[in-house]
């Protein structure tokens, strides 16, 4: 008998499905994210960018097809963890969020001070762990939600339009920590509607619409010679219907 | 946040095991009636008994037969109770040790100042009864198998009337205590049997006054008891014999006699004559 | 009340009270004392167990929550009885010694007021679970910590629960007097005695005495609403 990996990597759908009733998210998805650069998830607006994120995450099953995690089926996440659009901050400190983050995580108590510490120099917060978290600007709030992700060191981080609800400056301070950690070694699957975002920060890219993949490839490739033709409309910024 | 929760349960185990093991030193419970209690009786003797002995007498004030019952149960060490015929039984069927006579006191009919039965200043409870029956006059019974409800219920029979049968819509059953029953007589203007202790302390009488009085039939003897231990081994015996001894000593029987509510004395110490 | 056991001038519970009578005192006390004890019992068995139902979903859940709301209604004196039973030397529980003293009517009320808080309980933290659903999956959080975090993060709100639970068992007379017996100095609480004074027919005391019961919940709750400003100013 093998012994169990300690690893999510790689996360594999396979003729993957999500229904709600009869309406269908995601239309068998068969889609491998393996350690390396970044992969950005395009779409439009409904495409199922965030669902085909939670299948990826965990979050939720699949109705028919399988999502595997370093070949397990299922179980809690060991080693990824999730950045949502709008996060949800516990009601307490900020330092006291990461604090729950790291025990969760089942980091021993007597190394949480430094840790904390560590990851609010790296979102750029030190010297408000003390400030109540649900009181943080939007921009503040998505960078202690990447610190509370990154506190499970993670293998691969995933998420979902980080800096959709935000202004420029807060999203490049987001886009900032993201490179930075891809550039530690840490897999990144964002998903974004946005081609710009999309360019700077890939890697490859998935293009999804209706639920199905329609093209994947290296970002360069992916831009410079679209394979499909939903994929050259979408490019030039055409509607996909 | 943990820590004093942990804390919380902890004094609150504590609290909750410890205090009965405390409160064991030197208390007894007695099972007694309201009339005792609501007529301040046991408020004027106990801190005598208290001083004396340093034992702590828990009263618990109910009809004299749900105070035989918490005695059959052995809720109770002692019970102090005024129904002679079912004191004897509880004795008898080997639930107490011995009945004590006490103290007496009597009953009085209680009724509305406007007299509707023509009743008042009768020396004749019998003759009374009769009037309030035939004439519909409205009558609160205790109904709740208290002393003063068996006491009601015999000079019902007394009378040659069987209540159970005879009962009209003049005769209400409230199932209550003594001070309740009142209160229930003075709002709706009727007559009602009431132990002369419990009378003479009862603060809301509005009309009522008293209609008969002075009967020998009338007659209410208080008895005590001590719960048997050969039926339930954690009744505390000595202190429980120690209060009845204290009670029918010269001492307690004069403490009894001391008690008055307007210069009246409520209970007549009688632990020594015999037969009482 | 002493003063009107030794058949003296009766006091009004107003004078009482600013004379500080240590009887009276006492009774406030053991009222506290007695129906904060049953809140904390209550808050130990109906809080994990409103969280437990806010975020698990079974066959039969819906009749769970039904039969939890219908719980609230308990008769006190149904619950009072049971508990008699249960503590009386002849029950069977009669070893411990319990009946006609303070932890009986903690029991009794814990008892009475576990539903009223498991049920608000549920019903508070079911809106914050949905809100937290998510992010406490994507950090891997057992069941056992998220009922936890459910409960510490929704505090303020459950401060209401908890103060529903406190107000009627500050408030029953029924369960307490039949358990606790109304032993002078030993057992009487606010109510029994109020039902005590109403029964010696002194009712202006009685309604006096229902006064100050009230005054001391209008307390309670004013303390409690002011705990949770503070506290939700401090934690957001």
């Amino acid at each position: 008998m093998m012994r169990a990996p300690a690893t999510d990597l790689p996360v594999r759908l396979d003729d993957a499905s999500f229904a709600v009733g009869t309406v269908t998210i995601i239309d068998r998805m068969t889609l491998t994210f393996a350690p390396g650069a970044p992969t950005l998830v395009i779409g439009p607006n409904g495409a199922g960018k965030t669902t085909l994120l939670r299948l990826a995450m965990g979050l939720a099953a699949p109705t028919s097809g399988t999502v595997t995690f370093g070949g397990r089926e299922r179980g809690p996440p060991l080693r990824r963890a999730f950045v949502f659009q709008r996060p949800v901050m516990l009601r307490r400190s900020v330092a006291a969020n990461l604090r729950y983050a790291l025990s969760a995580a089942g980091m021993p108590r007597r190394q949480h001070d430094g840790r904390i510490a560590e990851l609010l120099a790296l979102v750029g917060l030190t010297g408000i762990g003390d400030r109540p978290a649900r009181r943080l600007s939007g921009g503040e709030q998505q960078r202690l939600a990447l610190a509370r992700a990154l506190a499970r060191e993670p293998e691969i981080l995933f998420l979902d339009e980080p800096t959709a609800s935000l202004d420029p400056a807060a999203t490049k301070a987001v886009e900032d920590i993201v490179a930075q950690v891809a550039a530690r070694g840490i897999k990144v699957v964002m998903s974004t509607h946005d081609l710009a975002k999309a360019k700077r920060l890939a890697g490859d890219i998935v293009l999804i619409h209706r639920g199905r993949v329609v093209e994947t490839g290296p970002a360069e490739e992916f831009f410079a010679a679209p394979k499909t033709d939903a994929a050259r409309r979408f490019i030039a910024g055409e509607l996909l219907i | 946040m943990m820590q004093t929760r942990r804390t919380f349960f902890a004094l609150a185990t504590f609290a909750l095991l410890a205090a009965p093991a405390l409160a064991q030193d030197k208390s007894i419970v007695v099972a007694s009636t309201t009339s005792t209690q609501d007529s301040g009786l046991f408020g004027h003797i106990l801190p005598l008994f208290k001083q004396r002995t340093g034992i702590d007498v828990k009263v618990v004030s109910q009809g004299t037969g749900q105070a035989l019952d918490t005695g059959r149960r052995g809720d109770a060490d002692v019970v102090f109770v005024h129904a002679r015929p079912q004191e004897e039984r509880f004795v008898a069927d080997g639930f107490g040790v011995k009945r004590n006579a006490v103290m007496y006191n009597d009953f009085v009919l209680i009724g509305p100042g406007s007299d509707p039965a023509g009743i008042r200043g009768s020396k004749d409870i019998l003759a009374a009864l009769k009037t309030i029956k035939d004439k519909g006059a409205v009558f609160i019974s205790r109904g709740d198998k208290s002393g003063t409800h068996a006491a009601e219920l015999n000079l019902w029979k007394l009378a040659g009337i069987d209540i159970a049968k005879d009962k009209g819509p003049w005769y209400r059953e409230i199932g209550q205590g003594m001070g309740a029953a009142l209160n229930t007589a003075a709002a709706s203007d009727a007559y009602v049997l009431a132990d002369r202790g419990t009378w003479l302390s009862f603060k809301n009488r509005g009309d009522l006054v008293i209609a008969v009085e002075g009967d020998n039939r009338l007659f209410n003897q208080y008895g005590i008891i001590l719960v048997n231990p050969a039926r339930h081994a954690h009744v505390k015996k000595d202190l429980g014999q120690a209060f009845i001894d204290w009670i029918i000593s010269p001492e307690g029987q004069e403490a009894i006699a001391d008690y008055r509510i307007g210069g009246e004395q409520l209970f007549f110490p009688n632990a020594t004559v015999p037969g009482a | 009340m002493k003063c009107n056991q030794n058949g003296m001038e009766t006091s009004s519970a107003l004078e009482l009270v600013l004379r500080g009578d240590p009887a009276l005192l006492a009774i406030v006390r053991l009222s506290l004392a007695v129906s904060l004890s049953a809140v904390l019992f209550a808050a130990l068995v109906g809080l994990p167990l409103g969280a437990a139902l806010a975020l698990t979903r079974f066959p039969g859940r819906g009749a769970a929550i039904v039969v939890l709301n219908a719980l609230m209604g308990l008769p006190p004196v149904v619950v009072g009885l049971a508990v008699y039973l249960l503590l009386s030397r002849s029950g069977p529980l009669g070893e411990l010694g319990l009946l006609f003293t303070p932890q009986a009517m903690v029991i009794a009320q814990a008892i009475l007021i576990a539903p009223i808080v498991a049920a608000l309980a549920r019903q508070t933290l079911e809106d914050l679970w949905l809100e937290y659903r998510d992010e406490l999956s994507a950090m891997g959080v057992g069941p056992a910590r998220r009922i936890a975090t459910l409960i510490w993060d929704g505090r303020f709100s459950l401060l209401t629960a908890l103060l529903a639970g406190f107000g009627r068992a500050a408030a029953e007379v029924g369960a307490v007097i039949i358990v606790g017996g109304n032993i002078d100095g030993f057992t009487r609480v606010m109510t029994t005695a109020i039902a005590l004074e109403t029964s010696k027919g002194d009712l202006p005391l009685a309604l006096g005495l229902g006064f100050v019961l009230i005054a001391i919940v209008v307390v309670v709750n004013a303390l409690a609403w002011g705990a949770r400003r503070a506290g939700e100013r401090m934690a957001g």
